[in-house]
């Protein structure tokens, strides 16, 4: 802690941070633009500048940049000084010499940064008299856009591009004046982050380009605290919609999880809720036709379908929220509920979440502080990738100890950057091929599964003499000591894995290494990846497994499969069986699945935008989304449950998603405190609920004045403390219930900072989230078996291994156009010793199907190991790992 | 060809010009080549040279005049990562081409002026960053680094003392950012010509985050002398504060431009007049650039001021990299601003606000005003558009724009308001500015 005078109020500040930090914490309004609270200060715009005085006597004082000051015992520094304020002005009235002024067409008009430190700084009239610099424009790929004319050469874009997010694709270009910021050609941004671009932009050079075809301003939409429903990690977010179509999804600052950045999947997913692909209305099957029908019809089909629930059956769905799942495994009971976890999956889920009982699993804040990684048998980018964002930044944690020792602040990221130079941590990967973390990999090892479990199992016992032993190649031996050493001598040490891989001895092996650091008196993280949004939550409930009802050969009178498109759980044969065997189907989905096309009843599902309820993310917190979208015919699965449960005089309380929350709550000890998750729907801020629309929404006397001339009532809504209405204040809203972000004077998302309690700490207003596993049965649990003997690899015969894709394996995403734009085409990789031509048409055979594909050379994959995409669009699901043959055709 | 040798030069760094084939091995081998490095590997230890640089008061060449000794003891002893000798060979300050010669007719004295560097500090690699435009240069340095190896004075056991030094060459892409040091540095790693921030100093963390030493090429040039003759001869060369000698390159309206090796502190007016020959057609003088485009300009009644760093500080400007620039009565002095801000408008490398913008907007008013598009306010907007520059920008190279600017407009105010009339520039007749 340091004393400050800040215009002559003595403040206390962190002293390991700088002064525009310091300011802005504070709440002073101090204006600037190349500094980023998650990237640090560069000192390029010069808009931070400050009048800085020697000590008390010291009346003449010297312009300083606020962002490169630090907040050392008795700074002293004036923001209101004259000299200050001209000389800022001076710095945005150099901005406009070139900037276009095109503030009524452009997307980011409103939203602005660059508009509000314009306002900010009190330039108004720009003596330049001469012409604008122009600049061509290039297709960066279906996620951004580009408008270059209206850049400010604040180089934020390329810091984030480069130096946060480790891609290269898009760098500075050209000097003086003319400097530009795009990639050396036209083409797709190969960032996995780049709409964080439309953000990280001060002004509208990247602008949302989902965004831009159907635009709305950001006052006129309206916006909901949401969920990330595309993986496991549970970024918080915020969609915004007008006229009930999703416009954007931005993202919502939780300093736990995602902080300031969410991946291109997350962003740019709500696509799918706009397709005309969703169910909107109930459907019924009379012979070869599917017939619309009412909603109490459809209840009351649906309760005819149960029956008396003897020979009925539940499926559900880690992308579901708890609610719904608890409200299937209610209506059907808990012994006739199945997971509706993939082939194989839930074994895997139930041994993670058995093993974050007895460790450390960090947040995604824990995970960037971490100093040395061994990620085992996981691909984090495609799987989990806001998480491989913050395991990027663990790779810069050993480098900047050295800039600490040479006395440079972290925050000066000039400063560290010359003194750490490209350096990297200790961060070592396992798996089969190249993951798009290798580059900040000091080391990695390529094997199959079953050999990446024995690696796993020989770093642990390098580590603790106690851990069983196992048998690597000698090859290896030199790379386990080094990462047992790392990990052993590392203060913040972190081991990652998952389920991708399909293989239990990893995950114990993963488990196996954090005992061992454990037991050697380090302490230790563990995080596993959680492949969908409620995995984690899904897996707690311990329903029975998928594979118990889809092989059973019990005849089914009904099956009410939840959320869940059963083809891409089981292979086609299995499941077209199932469903042949089974009575009546009933699927509640939000789009027509190739199961749902086979049910006899489809009941339409509300999307996360239409729906509250709760999900548990990869760390086991449990988060509350809340509906945007007001009510229609699409209704969230537990209500349709409670609907028809209640048509059936059964479970007849449920009211609203609080009492469905509660009752998880009771009946579960695992789930105990998610109600307290976000505040209920009876929440009310001076008697009113918290608005979803900003206070200048325009248009709500007149949008509907073509059918009628007066006014409706904003929608109801029972499930939240939200309404759909521009009524009543956000400024003090809790965090887990915080639609948008807004301030005085801050209109884009630099608005944050009126809500944090510091830069880069927790919102005001409580916690997001609540923590299920604490880890507390932590101590010495007994290690794990050593991994089963690596198996031969049969002659010209490949273990396929599921490679996940970003853009592609995610089933939702699907329909969202410019994400499945990205999607691959099916194929095999495998390396050149296999046979094939790059390119070259196969076809493989699995659990006796065969499927084509064509083949892709990749040279890092090792022998006898084929790597098979996972979950992509129209392609057969598989039964992985299995041992197959390829044939060319 | 080097200029013709005056009768008023001490000839210390210059003294092999004109010998035949004096860029060769041979020929600086015959005039007590790497005498300075046998000495100081043989009979001197790095304290002991450091000691002799300290002596002299030699101080830096390439404009901010830091004394060089002082720098090298910066570098600390021990280091886990490798040392870098950087010489700044990217010449570019208008005016300037004194460093050209060191190279191009005694690259073995900036050899062997880089080696006793890396004795110093204990470094076994050295870069020269040649600007990109000398790329003729690089040939010349080239076979002389060929030489030295073939001859033993670079590489492993250097002379059979144990010291090893292996010497690159490296060439710029034209930007006048890169001869700033840390943009330097950043573009020899290969990354874009912007600066570093200051800390950390390069001698901690310069070339690859390692300890770096990075000189102007005639301040190495100067060591060779200094070791071989001690720095108490050097210093008594030059004045109390200013050792030794130092490249003055004259221009402008003179009757013999060049490059001249004087003694620290001579007096401008034995510069123009004396060495220069005067004033072409033996007219007044106007004004005076003393170090570089980017120092203020002096004006005539200056004439007296000796060239030495403090002595010009005290005239209101700096001694910069040497460059004398003079212009005459029939000069237009709006006209020399705009030559001027036409170069760092173009040299601004856009990484801070009010130097890109700022030096762009300078040059298309001063662009305007001089072919009399100027309004009276215009004269007010360049002065404030300069001041908004002053000691605000990342880097020197705003600076470097904005005090020329200055001196421009407060010392010749009257010759701005003669552009106000609504008529091309007033001055009939342009005077050449030769090399500027």
């Amino acid at each position: 802690m340091a004393t400050v005078y800040i215009d002559g109020n003595r403040h206390d500040a962190d002293a390991k941070q700088n002064m525009l930090h310091v300011s802005l914490s504070l709440g002073y309004d101090l204006p600037f633009f190349c500094w980023h609270p998650a990237m640090g200060s560069i000192g390029a715009c010069r808009q931070c500048a400050v009048k800085q005085f020697k000590d008390e006597k010291d009346t003449k004082g010297r312009l300083v940049m606020a962002c490169l000051t630090p907040a050392l015992e008795d700074t002293r520094i004036s923001i209101a000084d004259q000299e200050a304020q001209e000389f800022r002005a001076a710095i945005i009235e150099g901005l406009m010499l070139h900037h276009p002024h095109d503030c009524p067409v452009c997307d980011e008009g409103g939203e602005c940064h660059l508009q509000d430190m314009t306002y900010l700084t009190g330039h108004a009239y720009r003596r330049y008299r001469f012409q604008k610099r122009t600049y061509r424009n290039q297709f960066l790929g279906p996620f951004v856009n580009h408008e270059m004319n209206r850049c400010i050469q604040c180089y934020r874009c390329v810091r984030f591009y480069r130096g946060y997010a480790g891609e290269h694709d898009l760098n500075s270009f050209s000097i003086h004046h003319t400097v530009y910021f795009g990639r050396h050609e036209d083409g797709i941004l190969e960032s996995e982050f780049s709409g964080n671009l439309a953000e990280v932009c001060p002004t509208g050079v990247f602008t949302d380009r989902t965004l831009g075809q159907h635009y709305t301003r950001k006052w006129d939409q309206t916006y909901a605290p949401s969920i990330c429903h595309s993986c496991g990690v549970g970024c918080n977010i915020s969609p915004g919609q007008r006229d009930g179509i999703v416009r954007r999804i931005l993202n919502r600052y939780n300093h736990e999880v995602n902080g300031y950045f969410i991946c291109d999947r997350g962003r740019f997913s709500y696509e799918y809720v706009n397709s005309p692909e969703r169910i909107r209305a109930p459907l019924v099957r009379r012979g070869d036709e599917r017939e619309v029908i009412e909603k109490d019809e459809a209840v009351k089909i649906f309760a005819e379908m149960l029956g008396s629930g003897e020979d009925v059956i539940g499926i559900g769905s880690p992308r579901a929220s708890l609610e719904a799942n608890f409200a299937l495994r209610a209506l059907v009971g808990a012994d006739r509920f199945f997971s509706g976890f993939s082939t194989g999956e839930q074994r895997l889920i139930e041994l993670m979440l058995s093993i974050m009982q007895t460790v450390h699993v960090p947040s995604l804040r824990e995970v960037e502080a971490c100093d040395a990684v061994l990620i085992l048998g996981e691909d984090v980018t495609n799987v989990a990738a806001r998480m491989a964002l913050a395991l990027r930044q663990s790779a810069r944690r050993e480098p900047q100890k050295k800039a600490l020792a040479a006395r440079v602040p972290l925050w000066d990221d000039l400063g560290v950057r010359q003194v750490t130079g490209d350096a990297i941590g200790p961060v070592f990967i396992a798996f089969p091929c190249a993951t798009r973390l290798d580059d900040v990999a000091e080391a990695t090892y390529r094997g199959r599964p079953d050999q990446i479990a024995q690696f796993g199992y020989a770093v642990a016992a390098a580590i603790h003499s106690g851990a069983p032993p196992a048998n690597t190649d000698a090859s290896a031996q030199a790379l386990v000591k080094r990462i047992a050493e790392a990990l052993r001598t590392a203060e913040r040490p972190l081991v990652v894995s998952g389920a991708t891989l399909r293989n239990e001895a990893i995950i114990g092996a993963a488990a196996n290494i954090v005992y061992a650091l454990e037991r050697e008196g380090r302490s230790a993280g563990l995080a596993f990846t959680m492949p969908e949004a409620n995995t984690c939550g899904l897996g707690l409930m311990r329903a029975r497994a998928l594979e118990e009802a889809l092989e059973s050969r019990v005849q089914y009178g009904t099956v009410v499969i939840l959320e869940n498109d059963l083809y891409r759980r089981a292979t086609a044969a299995i499941v077209d069986e199932f469903l042949a065997r089974a009575g009546n189907v009933v699927v509640l989905d939000q789009v027509n699945t190739r199961t749902a096309a086979r049910a006899n009843l489809v009941l339409p599902v509300a999307s996360f935008a239409e729906s509250a309820g709760t999900l548990v993310n990869f760390e086991s917190r449990a988060q509350r989304f809340f509906p945007v979208l007001p009510p229609s015919d699409v209704q969230e699965s537990w209500r349709w449950i409670t609907d028809v449960a209640t048509r059936r005089g059964e479970f007849g309380s449920w009211n609203s998603l609080d009492d469905v929350t509660a009752a998880v709550e009771q009946e579960m000890p695992i789930f105990r405190g998610i109600t307290a998750a976000a505040p209920p729907s009876s929440y009310r801020i001076a008697g009113e609920k918290i608005p979803r629309q900003p206070h200048r929404y325009s248009g709500r006397t007149a949008t509907l004045v073509n059918i009628s001339i007066h006014e409706p009532p904003p929608p109801d809504d029972p499930d939240s403390p939200l309404a759909y209405s521009m009524e009543g204040y956000t400024y003090k809203a809790p965090a887990s219930a915080l639609p948008f972000l807004w301030a005085p004077g801050w209109n884009s998302a630099r608005a944050l900072l009126k809500f944090q309690e510091e830069i880069n700490g927790p919102l005001r207003g409580g916690p997001v989230g609540i923590r299920l596993i604490r880890g507390d049965r932590r101590g010495a649990p007994e290690f794990f078996s050593g991994a089963p003997e690596p198996v031969n690899a049969p002659e010209r015969r490949w273990l396929a291994v599921p490679i996940y894709h970003l853009f592609g394996s995610d089933e939702l995403t699907h329909w969202a156009p410019a994400i499945s734009s990205l999607a691959p085409q099916p194929y095999v990789a495998v390396n050149e010793r296999a046979g094939f031509r790059d390119g070259a048409p196969v076809a493989f055979q699995s659990d006796g199907a065969t499927q084509t594909a064509v083949i892709k050379i990749r040279s890092e994959i090792p022998d006898g190991v084929a790597a098979v995409p996972a979950g992509l669009r129209e392609t057969e699901t598989l039964r992985l790992p299995a041992w197959i043959s390829i044939e060319a055709i | 060809m080097p200029s013709q040798p005056s009768e008023h030069e001490v000839r210390v760094l210059s003294r092999r010009f004109g010998l035949p084939n004096s860029a060769s091995i041979d020929t600086y081998l015959a005039n007590d080549g790497y005498r300075a490095l046998e000495k100081a590997l043989k009979e001197m230890t790095p304290d002991s040279i450091l000691e002799e640089l300290k002596v002299s008061n030699l101080r830096g060449r390439g404009g901010a005049g830091f004394p060089t000794g002082m720098k090298w003891s910066f570098v600390p002893r021990q280091s886990p990562k490798p040392k870098y000798i950087v010489c700044n060979a990217d010449e570019s300050e208008p005016g300037t081409c004194k460093d050209r010669l060191l190279m191009e007719y005694d690259p073995h004295q900036l050899i062997e002026g880089i080696l006793i560097a890396g004795i110093v500090v204990g470094s076994h690699q050295g870069y020269i960053y040649v600007r990109g435009e000398y790329r003729y240069l690089i040939d010349i340095l080239d076979r002389a680094l060929e030489e030295a190896y073939a001859r033993g004075y670079l590489g492993k056991n250097i002379l059979g003392s144990g010291f090893d030094f292996d010497l690159y060459t490296h060439t710029g892409a034209g930007a006048y950012e890169c001869g700033e040091e840390s943009a330097l540095l950043e573009s020899l790693e290969g990354k874009r010509g912007i600066p570093r921030i200051r800390p950390p100093f390069p001698a901690v963390a310069g070339l690859y985050a390692s300890p770096t030493v990075l000189n102007n090429v005639e301040t190495f040039s100067s060591v060779p002398p200094i070791i071989v003759n001690g720095g108490k001869w050097y210093a008594e060369l030059g004045t109390p504060r200013n050792g030794g000698t130092r490249l003055f390159v004259l221009s402008g309206h003179v009757k013999r431009p060049g490059v001249y090796e004087l003694p620290m502190g001579t007096p401008l007016r034995k510069l123009i007049y004396d060495v220069g020959g005067g004033i072409i057609g033996d007219k007044k003088l106007k004004a005076v650039i003393p170090g570089g485009s980017s120092t203020p300009v002096l004006t005539a009644d200056a004439i007296d001021t000796p060239l030495d760093f403090d002595s010009v500080a005290k005239a209101g400007s700096m001694l910069g990299s040497g460059a004398v620039i003079v212009m005459h009565e029939d000069t237009c002095i709006v006209r020399a601003a705009l030559r001027i801000m036409q170069f760092y408008a173009h040299e601004s490398c856009g990484w801070c606000i009010p130097c890109r913008e700022g030096t762009n907007w300078l040059k298309k008013t001063l662009t305007r005003f001089h072919s009399g598009g100027g309004r009276e306010e215009d004269i007010g907007l360049i002065e404030d558009l300069a001041k908004n520059m002053l000691g605000r920008t990342f880097c020197p190279l705003g600076d470097a724009a904005a005090m020329p600017t200055i001196a421009f407009v407060q010392k010749f105010r009257n010759e701005f308001e003669m552009h106000l009339a609504g008529q091309p520039c007033p001055f009939e007749k342009h005077g050449q500015l030769v090399g500027a």
